[in-house]
């Protein structure tokens, strides 16, 4: 177990990477703390995995430093940093039975003999494939694959940390779950630390005490999950976590007032002077309608999802989500949306803006 | 559903029997008839039964000739899979270099049978050859038209430099079929090199390389034009194998009934052999399927 250090880390699969662009994972400086449940969660090619293959040593940086409780692992291969990893596509050795398999990261570190058939069956229990130990690898079903290569990750008590690059995506939904829980409940019972890497933003929410939250090759929050729902740092951490995301509205700032196309909504804060373009963000649940207040809209549909509803609806020309509760009744004369000033955050150029004085929070 | 009965739509099916029939099954058929029948000239033939099976069966040339092919056959398997597979994972995976490997590995199976002979023919002459003036002028006694051995390892050596391109080819592309993340999590792992090629490279490996092991065998065991072409099967008798011993009982000696029967039990061998290869390759998919 370590804590894990990335010193201005960048990475490029070009041999000569010129501008920004060129860069898969741009320079970041990160801390992984000792025994910490971390979800790395971003769309698809945003940089994930190779942060991830960073940190085990498949792959080395461009630039930049990683560091192993501060020792220097930078340029250590992969078997000597003790690390675990599952990977997305289920890897099994086909030759082998499901017993060899979990035994064969401890049987090629040499490791005694009733250790690792303790081990393994400790494993087997947890993975649930106790009876299946004796079979051939070959032809098991892929969420039987899976939670092999799950098993392969977690047969090693005194990794370093354990790494997980989207492992539930081919397994059934209720297997799903029920593996997170054992992952959480085996963090609970190790400390291991974890990472944890999804596009799932409940696998995240659900699994990690704190997310990373990855945009562009770039790291654009790291914090609990409720930061991440009250205060983005960034409007992609904003649409892409909540159900529905964030909604997002160009506007110019003045003190403690934002106006949307000449209409004025009131803020939690007062602001300077900002550069750049300025949008304002409120998550649905902090929006209502009213009759005669607030910004005018045109509601285009409502979707009843159980316990709440969600309007859709038209500001300005975008596109707007507001949440209602289940037994709230919506006015047929209501044209216009009231936000919740405590709640309005403003972005300069996609990045969060914190007010200058009276803070909302 | 209804079937609809159309008996005229035999005479599309026409068109490929009269094809077969004049590819194969009529030269077949003459083998067949050749090889139940004697004949001493003027196109007259007597009727002899199995007799020229038996005389085949009993004769003690065919049964050398035979046990020559098998053992060339053994030696060639035997060099050029390991061989073949040791220059597949010696080869790039990727980049320019993987592109100019391939060229240069599939250059000898471009080269005409014929032509791979006499390259190897002239090339190991003592004289004005290249390999065998200076295997000579090194001392060694090198001669392929007279030694036994020399000529044994040049049809050797020539079959392995024509024919390991192909091993080599198929067991590459089996490799580059396995997924990156295998390797990544033998890493993960700590495999050693051994344990990821004895439980990652060779399992993905059988399929192709049973296709390489049936094909170098089939080929092999049917080889005539580079032997043929240089050693003649010589020094004596000692590389002529099952084909180049067929063709001069046929025309050579022009024993046409004996070397009819000769070539039904070759091509029937032949036969058996692929049937076998071809039920233990299903066989193996199936497992892997299930």
């Amino acid at each position: 177990m370590a804590r894990i250090t990335l010193e201005h880390l960048a990475h490029s699969y070009l041999p000569a990477p010129q501008s920004p662009e060129d860069y898969a994972l741009k320079e970041l400086n990160l801390d992984w703390e000792d025994g910490a449940a971390y979800a790395l969660l971003g769309a698809s090619g945003c940089g994930k995995s190779t942060l991830l293959n960073i940190i085990s040593g498949l792959v080395h940086p461009s630039r930049g430093r990683i560091l192993f409780d501060g020792v220097d692992m930078t340029a250590a291969p992969t078997a000597q940093r003790n690390i675990a990893q599952v990977f997305q596509f289920p890897v099994v050795y086909d030759t082998m039975t499901v017993r060899e398999n979990l035994a064969f990261p401890l049987r090629n570190r040499g490791r005694d003999p009733a250790y690792i058939a303790e081990r393994v069956q400790a494993v087997a229990r947890m993975i649930g494939m106790e009876d299946q130990l004796g079979r051939k690898a070959r032809g098991l079903t892929a969420d039987a694959k899976q939670k092999i290569s799950l098993g392969r990750g977690m047969v090693r008590r005194e990794v370093n940390a354990l790494l997980f690059d989207e492992p539930l995506t081919v397994i059934d939904p209720h297997m799903k779950w029920e593996l997170r829980t054992q992952l959480k409940s085996l963090h609970h019972e190790f400390g291991h630390t974890m990472i944890y890497v999804t596009h799932d933003q409940t696998e995240a929410l659900t699994f990690a005490d704190k997310v990373v939250v990855m945009h562009d090759g770039r790291v654009v929050q790291v914090g609990t999950p409720q930061e991440l729902f009250e205060r983005p740092a960034h409007t992609f951490v904003g649409y892409f976590i909540g159900s529905p995301g964030m909604n997002l509205l160009p506007a110019t700032i003045e003190g403690d007032r934002a106006y949307v196309n000449g209409t004025h909504v009131p803020l939690g804060g007062r602001y300077g002077a900002l550069a750049g373009s300025t949008r304002i963000g409120v998550r649905p649940e902090f929006a209502r309608l009213s009759r005669d207040e607030g910004l005018p809209v045109r509601i285009s549909r409502i979707e009843d999802v159980g316990r709440h509803k969600i309007l859709r609806a038209t500001c300005f020309g975008t596109e707007i989500n507001i949440l209602a509760s289940e037994g709230e009744a919506i006015p047929a004369d209501a044209a216009r949306v009231v936000f919740d000033p405590a709640n309005v955050n403003v972005y300069a150029d996609d990045w969060l803006v914190a007010p200058a004085q009276g803070s909302a929070a | 559903m209804e079937k609809t009965v159309n008996h005229k739509a035999w005479f599309l099916v026409l068109p490929v029997l009269v094809l077969v029939a004049f590819s194969a099954v009529i030269p077949l058929m003459t083998v067949v008839n050749y090889s139940v029948q004697d004949t001493f000239g003027q196109n007259q033939f007597f009727w002899a039964g199995l007799e020229w099976f038996r005389e085949t069966l009993e004769s003690e040339r065919m049964w050398d000739a035979l046990g020559r092919q098998l053992v060339f056959s053994g030696i060639i398997l035997a060099i050029e899979v390991p061989l073949g597979i040791l220059v597949a994972l010696s080869m790039p995976r990727k980049g320019a270099w993987a592109s100019i490997c391939l060229v240069l590995m599939a250059l000898p199976l471009l080269i005409p049978w014929n032509v791979v002979g006499t390259i190897w023919q002239i090339f190991g002459r003592e004289d004005i050859g290249l390999l065998g003036y200076t295997l000579n002028a090194l001392g060694v006694d090198y001669n392929y038209t007279q030694g036994f051995f020399a000529a044994w390892t040049t049809v050797i050596v020539m079959d392995v430099w024509h024919w390991t391109s192909l091993v080599a080819l198929l067991a590459y592309a089996g490799l580059q079929s396995i997924p990156n993340a295998y390797y990544q999590a033998a890493r993960i792992d700590q495999a050693s090199r051994w344990a990821v090629f004895r439980h990652i490279e060779l399992p993905k490996m059988q399929g192709v390389l049973m296709i390489a092991v049936l094909l170098r065998f089939m080929d092999s065991f049917m080889i005539y034009t580079e032997p043929f072409v240089v050693t003649g099967g010589g020094p004596g008798n000692a590389t002529t194998f099952l084909s180049i011993d067929l063709v001069k009982m046929a025309l050579g000696q022009f024993d046409l009934g004996p070397a009819a029967a000769f070539s039904l039990m070759y091509f029937l061998v032949i036969l058996l052999v692929s049937y076998v290869f071809y039920t233990v390759m299903v066989n193996m998919e199936k497992r892997e399927g299930k």
